[in-house]
């Protein structure tokens, strides 16, 4: 029954059973085919530079467009004490392996110094003591992690702003770069690996962006960057460089390292965060 | 083999224009891309949370993998229940790996096919712009040249007479003669909720993940229900529109697939005879 319904609609749209089998036969080899190499054909395609580069165009395209929504001000959500997570997750580096950081913490980070260098007027050095004493700024906010979770925690901590303030960065700055204690790789000789980041001079002067020692009205913990981290809100996690070392401001990123401006944009990550 | 003689030529008919024949398969080509490069970014962290931040200790949705006496099992968790999922969600083999690796989408549903978050990002955010694009283009489109008033929107008549469009399809008959020329009432309801329902929820929940964006208007995502609420509702959506998909390709290859395919390519359809005329 069902092939003789069948037939008269193949005959009736002018083509013989066996043509159509054959091109049905062919259509699906094609459908399958297609679905496999455009499998194969994506991963190839994501190690062509050139084609790598086109999919990177949207990070720009997103960065002026958050630009035209949220302006350079706009503000990060704060939240109120309720909404605290019980446990801030930590991520990345957990504990720096390196020697030079132990020393430190063994110290209690008394002989820590954040030194700010680079296209300033006056570089500078400040103790975590001398941090403390600087006005601060406390506030409740959510870390969003590329991995795609989120928690709440409350920081305090002096704005970069004012520490910028202190060693009056040159006309031509443009980028403020945050070095890091920790290696991310074991390290080989001769082979930097430590952490590194960088923002724009936008986000390096926000109200939000802050050098915190305190995390919870307690310490900066070694899990979540004892003795200082930068605070980044408007951005994913990885721009909050944990392990401050030391504040460089610069015109642009060649000759740092990869030239990406930071570990994980090296890595292939986008620079700007802020999705 | 009277048929032959006996019935008239089909009627070629033009049934869909070149704008939305073109902007058809760019959606095709950017939701692929979009459905697959998101379950890479699912994948780097493969639970899904309800409020603002993550409760990580309970998910209501968590594709993992268990010690089993064999080794790693793929396991997927809702609301408490636990499903065995090996070999698909949880724990899967990645191309033509010997052992499976522990990952909660197969790499056969992700680009790029191995784990590569960054990667999935760029691939993402990319196709992201342009199915917005392509979708902003389209609901103007639908709107000035009447495709919206005209096509979409279901009539009175045919509003009333649901029932037998539901019976239709779920006995699997197809529209003949006039009635083939245009949206059936269900397909065009279908339509405006994917239009105007899912993909603006996929889009602002997408958009609510993005904390420069929550800078908009600080608490806005609130809206959503916070920032986790908004990555499992981008998650929901995007399996809607998954299943739209899915019965869209179910249809047109019951009802002619070969018709209906050539008819989005060219523009023509071969209207199928009423019966009583067969």
């Amino acid at each position: 029954m069902n092939t003789s319904t069948g037939k008269k609609r193949l005959i009736k749209s002018g083509h013989t059973p066996s043509r159509v089998a054959s091109r049905r036969i062919a259509l699906r080899a094609a459908l399958a085919s297609v679905g496999t190499l455009s499998l194969a054909g994506c991963d190839r395609l994501s190690r062509n530079e050139a084609f790598v580069g086109v999919l990177k165009s949207a990070e720009k395209l997103s960065h002026s467009a958050h630009g035209l929504v949220a302006g350079r001000k706009a503000m990060a959500q704060e939240f109120s004490q309720a909404d605290i997570a019980a446990h801030f997750k930590a991520n990345g580096t957990l504990v720096p392996a390196d020697a030079d950081y132990h020393a430190l913490m063994q110290g209690g980070f008394k002989d820590w110094k954040l030194e700010v260098a680079g296209l300033v007027e006056r570089p500078m050095a400040f103790s975590l003591t001398e941090l403390r004493a600087m006005p601060s700024r406390t506030q409740i906010t959510r870390h969003d992690c590329v991995e795609g979770w989120s928690t709440i925690g409350k920081w305090k901590g002096v704005p970069l702003s004012h520490v910028l303030e202190q060693v009056k960065p040159l006309a031509s700055a443009k980028y403020v770069v945050f070095r890091c204690a920790d290696s991310m790789e074991t390290p080989a000789a001769g082979s930097d690996s430590t952490y590194y980041e960088s923002v724009d001079l936008d986000d390096a002067y926000h109200v939000q962006t802050v050098l915190a020692y305190e995390l919870n009205d307690r310490p900066l913990p070694v899990n979540n960057g004892a003795p200082l981290r930068v605070r980044i809100e408007r951005q994913l996690g990885y721009k909050h460089a944990k392990y401050l070392m030391k504040i460089e401001v610069v015109d642009s990123f060649a000759g740092i390292r990869d030239g990406k401006g930071g570990y994980w944009e090296d890595n292939g990550y986008e620079w700007y965060a802020g999705i | 083999m009277n048929t032959i003689t006996a019935s008239p030529p089909p009627e070629r008919f033009y049934r869909h224009r070149l704008p939305v024949r073109v902007m058809h398969w760019i959606n095709v080509v950017c939701l692929t891309i979009l459905l697959m490069s998101g379950l890479t970014i699912f994948n780097a962290h493969p639970a899904l949370y309800w409020g603002q931040g993550s409760s990580f200790d309970k998910p209501w949705v968590a594709i993992t993998a268990v010690q089993g006496p064999n080794g790693a099992v793929g396991v997927t968790r809702i609301a408490g229940h636990q499903f065995t999922t090996d070999g698909v969600l949880g724990n899967s083999r990645v191309g033509d790996a010997k052992t499976p690796t522990q990952r909660a989408f197969p790499s056969w549903a992700t680009i790029p096919g191995p784990q590569w978050l960054s990667m999935g990002r760029h691939w993402h955010f990319f196709f992201a712009w342009l199915f917005v694009i392509n979708g902003i283009c389209y609901v103007l489109y639908a709107l000035f040249s009447g495709h919206l008033t005209r096509d979409l929107l279901p009539t009175r008549d045919e509003l009333r007479h649901i029932g037998r469009s539901v019976r239709d399809h779920v006995l699997f008959r197809h529209p003949t003669g006039e009635a083939a020329k245009r949206y059936n009432v269900l397909q065009s309801l279908t339509y405006l909720i994917v239009i105007f329902g899912l993909l603006p929820l996929v889009i602002v929940a997408g958009m609510a993940m993005s904390p420069r964006l929550d800078a908009v208007f600080p608490g806005w995502i609130e809206l959503l229900g916070g920032r986790q609420s908004a990555r499992t509702l981008h998650f929901l959506a995007a399996t809607g529109l998954l299943l739209f998909v899915l019965v869209h390709l179910f249809e047109v290859l019951i009802s002619g697939a070969w018709n209906q395919i050539r008819s989005m390519v060219t523009g023509y359809y071969r209207v199928p005879a009423d019966k009583e005329t067969a």
